[in-house]
């Protein structure tokens, strides 16, 4: 379970987050909206422990992060795959050397059994017999699949995604949407993603968490969030600029 | 003289960064395990591949200083000391410190790039979000790397530089070689070599820690990769020349007792 509690956070004069408290719980999928630059990939990297908050607590699995130092979190880290908004593969690593990585840095040392899940994985997103490809090769979208096949390969118990169809055309988007659900499904994992793409919301988020100002608007299951009469959710489900509430 | 204090200030603080860096890298040696395939390449890319540079340095270097020495001692009579100096100079100021310079500008230009991109890519975050600390997986291995390749080079360098100088000694100046090599043989001692290996090993380190230090902590953008590239070339060079001047009292005092 991650229990994040009153998190604020500054970058010199500017306050991102303002006191963010919310809980998610075993399995559960959860996506977070909200405009750009409101702090929700500052949000995601102090769940898996990258950014510190000013004040505030995070607690994974009941262990409280603040405090913890950078080896102590590698630890903790063991329990998450993460999806980059870039996909963030290593460059110098070919694909099946990049899905491979957090196998080999959890100490699995048989190779058999290390391509046989490399090759199970990209399958699963969908690119088998990419493994000898360097990331440079491969448009964004694949390079997507093949971060989301490095996030899954070693079967965490918490998925972030930051972004993951963000720059994809609608059908590539499709297709990553359906990817993500596939694992959350076949795997049983908690997710969380972070997106302002609004049918990713809605196909992977079983609760909705909403961001404005760097605080949380609204929490509210899925359902409840897209129904809402709320004229500022609205606004935002629906991508309509309102140019008298604030600047665009 | 207020932007050279912000500089200077900002010099001695990023040095004790890069001392807890330090600090970091040698907890990890001893405590995790070592990345053969890394290392194996970052060996490759700082040993073999610097190879040219400072064989092209090492061979100038000994040449003009040869001549130059020559051009004043033929003045007094004493041809044949000149290759005693070079051989002196080489061996313990000479052939690190060139070296040094050399591998900071062409091995720490790079290695700040490329962890520098690394970390604007999130490469580095995803290295952290699959447990591994980027110090052992990026640092050890460059540090090590650069620790045992620069006393090969700068070994090189010696023989390169000397060698030049014998040449151009003996077929353009016209120095009795016999009595140049004797000379060189008789004032370079063994404290003149291990001098010059222990500060390759200490320049090695200081390359290799300012440079993996820029890059794990530069700026945002293309802007911040160059910035930090720049200043690690700049913060290498200044460790280099300023540590050669204590590390030539301190290990004078130490291999030369009085």
């Amino acid at each position: 379970m991650i229990k994040l509690n009153n998190i604020s956070k500054s970058f010199g004069d500017n306050k991102v987050l303002d006191g963010i408290s919310f809980s998610v719980e075993e399995g559960e999928s959860i996506a977070i909206i909200g405009r750009s630059g409101t702090g929700k990939s500052v949000l995601i990297k102090h769940i898996i422990g990258l950014i510190s908050p000013d004040s505030g607590s995070v607690k994974v699995d009941g262990h409280e992060l603040m405090g913890m130092n950078e080896r102590e979190l590698l630890a903790i880290r063991r329990k998450f795959g993460m999806l980059f908004q870039g996909a963030a593969l290593f460059d110098s690593l070919d694909v099946a050397e990049n899905v491979a990585f957090p196998l080999r840095r959890s100490g699995v040392a048989d190779e058999t059994e290390i391509a046989r899940r490399v090759d199970e994985v990209l399958s699963l997103v969908e690119l088998p017999g990419t493994g000898a490809k360097m990331p440079s090769e491969l448009s964004g979208g694949m390079q997507k699949r093949v971060g989301l096949a490095r996030a899954i390969v070693h079967r965490p118990q918490i998925i972030l995604y930051d972004e993951p169809t963000t720059g994809l055309d609608p059908v590539v988007s499709d297709s990553i949407d359906q990817l993500m659900m596939r694992v959350r499904d076949n795997y049983q994992v908690t997710s969380i993603v972070i997106t302002h793409d609004m049918r990713c919301a809605r196909r992977m988020g079983q609760r909705i968490i909403y961001l404005r100002e760097g605080q949380v608007y609204l929490d509210a299951p899925a359902d409840e969030v897209f129904n809402s009469e709320d004229e500022l959710v609205g606004r935002f489900i629906r991508g309509e600029a309102d140019f008298s509430v604030e600047s665009v | 003289m207020s932007a050279a204090k912000g500089e200077l200030f900002s010099f001695v603080e990023g040095m004790g960064r890069v001392a807890l860096l330090a600090g970091e890298v040698f907890r990890s040696l001893f405590t995790t395990r070592l990345n053969w395939s890394e290392l194996i390449r970052q060996l490759h890319f700082i040993g073999y591949k610097s190879q040219f540079v400072v064989l092209t340095t090492g061979a100038s270097t000994g040449m003009v200083f040869c001549a130059q020495t020559f051009f004043q001692f033929h003045k007094v009579k004493m041809d044949t000391a000149a290759l005693s100096v070079v051989g002196v100079a080489m061996t313990s100021e000479l052939g690190p410190v060139l070296a040094g310079l050399m591998v900071a500008g062409r091995v720490g230009a790079a290695m700040t790039a490329e962890i520098g991109t690394m970390r604007v890519t999130e490469q580095i975050d995803a290295l952290k979000c699959m447990a591994t600390h980027p110090v052992d997986y990026l640092v050890v291995p460059r540090f090590l790397a650069t620790v045992i390749s620069m006393p090969l080079l700068t070994i090189l360098a010696w023989l390169v530089g000397i060698g030049a100088a014998y040449l151009l000694a003996g077929k353009l100046l016209g120095i009795e070689e016999a009595f140049a090599l004797k000379h060189m043989y008789f004032y370079t001692d063994a404290q003149d070599v291990l001098m010059g290996m222990i500060k390759a090993v200490v320049f090695g380190a200081l390359i290799s820690l300012v440079s993996c230090y820029h890059g794990l902590n530069c700026g945002k953008g293309a802007e911040g990769v160059g910035r930090a590239t720049n200043e690690a070339v700049v913060h290498s060079c200044i460790a280099i020349l300023v540590s050669n001047f204590f590390l030539t009292l301190f290990l004078r005092s130490i291999l030369y007792p009085a």
